[in-house]
């Protein structure tokens, strides 16, 4: 839907401009932040920073702090304790007005009486941009989110999805280097969803925008973000590429938070360990008679493959352990297998703290042996 | 009766898409279950007010009936009566006076007020309560509460002035004041209640239009301009009308504390109807002057909803 014409280039050439006069223009850093609502933490002490030009992706489960936490970069809540830097200034204290930022709202916030058209002027009118100007980055937006046919409606008179390109427009022509998103796509259907974070990432590169984008939708973040920073109770549990997120866990919550199925867990087979191995990882095989043998017992059929939900025949594992196998290997409820998997693939964290240990991975080769 | 929502469906699907293939029958028996519906609202509105109106409206050609003269056709000698009447266009006078004394001022005072209390304060349900008690009050209670705020002397204005060196007001006894003084009072027992509807959309509004509206850079008294205030015109609209016609339908205070002097100085039109009518007993004339207070009152709707309501935004 991002038209490529010609009218993309006011605003990506402002940007890019606006980018080119140092590398540290828009980034963000967020420095021992705290945020006490009436004496009840909220975020506890947490420090990241955004490059300029990043997608920074803020994930985690509801009230674990995400969105208070964009709501602070945006000024729009006052911090308990810290400091916020955006290119370099601190705004801790500066009203959101002056930081130099953009914002896109869950519920998109757009001003029901106005048009389309001066839904996305708003600020610009507000700020005393001249009038052609205003109109030829309307016009250059408007190209850019399709919205070019709807610039006379009210936003009652619009679909989801374009009450959803309407604030995307409202952020992109205030031209700030800053934009921060709040759950952008919560309220789209599933197919316009992919379809819109394909949009945004697009748009972000290409405008060259630091982003702060709050979802809790791992999937959004493992496909948009270039940092995902997993939060928990206040607390950054990981920050890292997408990648490290999934390959790496760096603790329980993250292991099970992120990847469909969650990591498998294993609780009793080191002592104060935890083992986790991803569905994928596991292999099945033929029965042992051992002991250890475990039984399907549900097949979800995905057409590249399948997933397994297993049990053990006998004993201490109670929850279901999920096996990722090609959708070829025609698998049957009731079928008795054994599971082995590559020790290089294992996942280790203390019982006790839930953190992820490392270099434990000989007396985890030990142990797989017995299958 | 398991057939009639389908009935239903067709009398509408006829009524919105024009003559449709439908016996006359079936139209019929749509049409009149729409009526029975309609029935219990329509004979309470013909009995106390379309009735009487068309009824007040023909008395006022006819004189007024005496024992021994009964009344008459008499065409618009009952207008003519009433316009050569000085004391019918000081009462227009003083009535156009306190609806343009009290319609902006309450209402203006009911949006500051809800504006103030829908903001985040210590104490605000009870500045709620504090603003919107003159409303539960009746009228009578509140006429006699300022009766004594406006007393000369010892009433609590003079007391207050005498403080600033200012000496005892007779504020009801004066024709300079006396208007000014039942304009406050209905202006301080209206604006809270209009203040209600105004807090209620008030709190309508998403608190993130205003978050957004901040990173814009919008300050409080654009946002206001710009969204919250056109956003509340549904609400004025409301408001309007219901101080409009209370304008011109309360009496009761000015009963209460002036009666209507000094020299006719709050005399308003529904109190003179009322004093033509029911203590002269001049029905002629008393029937003239209403149906120019309907008169006025129709067109001052007709004016709101037509002209006024094309630039508010309903959601």
């Amino acid at each position: 839907m991002i038209a490529p014409g010609p009218n993309r280039s006011t605003v990506e050439r402002e940007r890019t401009g606006r980018g080119g006069t140092g590398t540290s223009v828009s980034r963000i850093d967020v420095e021992h932040l705290d945020k006490r609502f009436d004496d009840k933490p909220v975020v506890k002490d947490i420090s990241f920073s955004v490059p300029h030009g990043e997608l920074c992706v803020l994930l985690g489960p509801s009230g674990c702090g995400k969105s208070t936490t964009l709501r602070l970069i945006a000024g729009l809540e006052d911090p308990s304790g810290g400091r916020i830097l955006i290119g370099g200034q601190d705004v801790t204290w500066l009203p959101a007005k002056d930081r130099k930022i953009a914002m896109v709202f869950q519920s998109y916030a757009l001003f029901p009486h106005l048009d389309v058209s001066d839904n996305i002027l708003f600020g610009l009118q507000v700020r005393g941009v001249p009038k052609a100007e205003q109109q030829q980055r309307l016009q250059s937006v408007a190209g850019i989110t399709g919205l070019k046919d709807y610039l006379a409606r009210k936003p009652g008179q619009l679909s989801g999805g374009q009450r959803q390109r309407v604030a995307l427009a409202r952020a992109i022509v205030s031209e700030q280097p800053v934009c921060l998103m709040d759950e952008p796509l919560s309220n789209l259907d599933a197919k316009l969803r992919n379809e819109m974070r394909l949009e945004i990432r697009g748009l972000q590169q290409r405008l060259n925008m630091t982003m702060v984008y709050v979802t809790h939708d791992q999937i959004e973040a493992m496909t948009m973000a270039d940092q995902v920073i997993l939060m928990n109770n206040g607390v950054i549990e990981q920050a890292g590429a997408p990648a490290d997120l999934y390959e790496r866990p760096a603790s329980l919550f993250a292991a099970r938070f992120i990847g469909a199925p969650p990591m498998n867990l294993f609780h009793d087979r080191i002592p104060g360990q935890v083992l986790g191995v991803r569905a994928e990882h596991l292999v099945p095989a033929g029965p042992t008679g051992n002991g250890s043998d475990m039984v399907v017992a549900s097949v979800e059929y995905l057409g590249a493959d399948a997933m397994l939900s297993v049990r053990a025949v006998q004993g201490e594992q109670k929850d279901a352990v999920f096996v990722r196998v090609p959708g070829s290997r025609r698998a049957q409820a009731g079928e008795r297998l054994a599971l082995t998997w590559d020790p290089a693939h294992e996942h280790h964290f203390d019982a006790a703290t839930g953190r992820r240990l490392e270099g434990s991975g000989a007396r985890a080769e030990v142990l797989t042996q017995k299958h | 009766m398991t057939h009639q929502p389908a009935a239903d469906s067709t009398a509408f699907a006829a009524s919105a898409a024009g003559p449709a293939r439908q016996s006359p029958w079936q139209r019929w028996s749509g049409s009149v279950e729409a009526w029975l519906l309609l029935l219990p609202s329509v004979v309470l509105l013909a009995t106390f007010t379309h009735i009487p109106i068309v009824a007040t409206l023909i008395d006022s050609f006819y004189s007024t009936p005496r024992p021994n003269r009964p009344s008459r056709f008499v065409g618009l000698r009952n207008y003519e009566d009433m316009v050569a009447d000085p004391l019918f266009w000081k009462v227009m006078w003083n009535n156009a006076v306190y609806a343009v004394g009290t319609i902006p001022l309450s209402i203006a005072l009911a949006l500051a007020m809800a504006l103030f209390v829908n903001d985040r304060i210590p104490g605000r349900g009870f500045l709620r309560m504090a603003y919107f008690t003159p409303t539960v009050l009746p009228m009578i209670a509140v006429a006699n509460i300022w009766l004594f705020f406006y007393t000369p002397d010892y009433g609590l204005l003079d007391q207050v002035l005498r403080l600033f060196g200012v000496g005892a007001t007779n504020w009801l006894g004066m024709q300079e004041t006396a208007l000014g003084a039942i304009i406050t009072v209905a202006v301080w027992k209206e604006a809270g209640f209009f203040m209600i509807f105004y807090l209620a959309a008030l709190q309508q509004i998403p608190p993130d239009l205003r978050e957004a509206a901040a990173i814009e850079g919008a300050s409080r008294w654009t946002f206001f301009r710009r969204v919250t205030w056109p956003l509340l015109a549904p609400v004025t609209l409301f408001v309007l009308v219901n101080a409009i016609i209370n304008a011109f339908r309360t009496v009761d205070h000015i009963l209460v504390m002036t009666h209507g002097g000094p020299d006719n100085a709050t005399n308003v039109l529904l109190l003179m109807i009322y004093e033509t009518g029911f203590k002269f007993w001049d029905q002629g004339a008393a029937t003239a002057l209403t149906i120019v207070l309907l008169a006025v009152l129709s067109g001052l709707a007709l004016f709101q909803f037509v002209v006024a309501s094309r630039r508010v935004h309903y959601q």
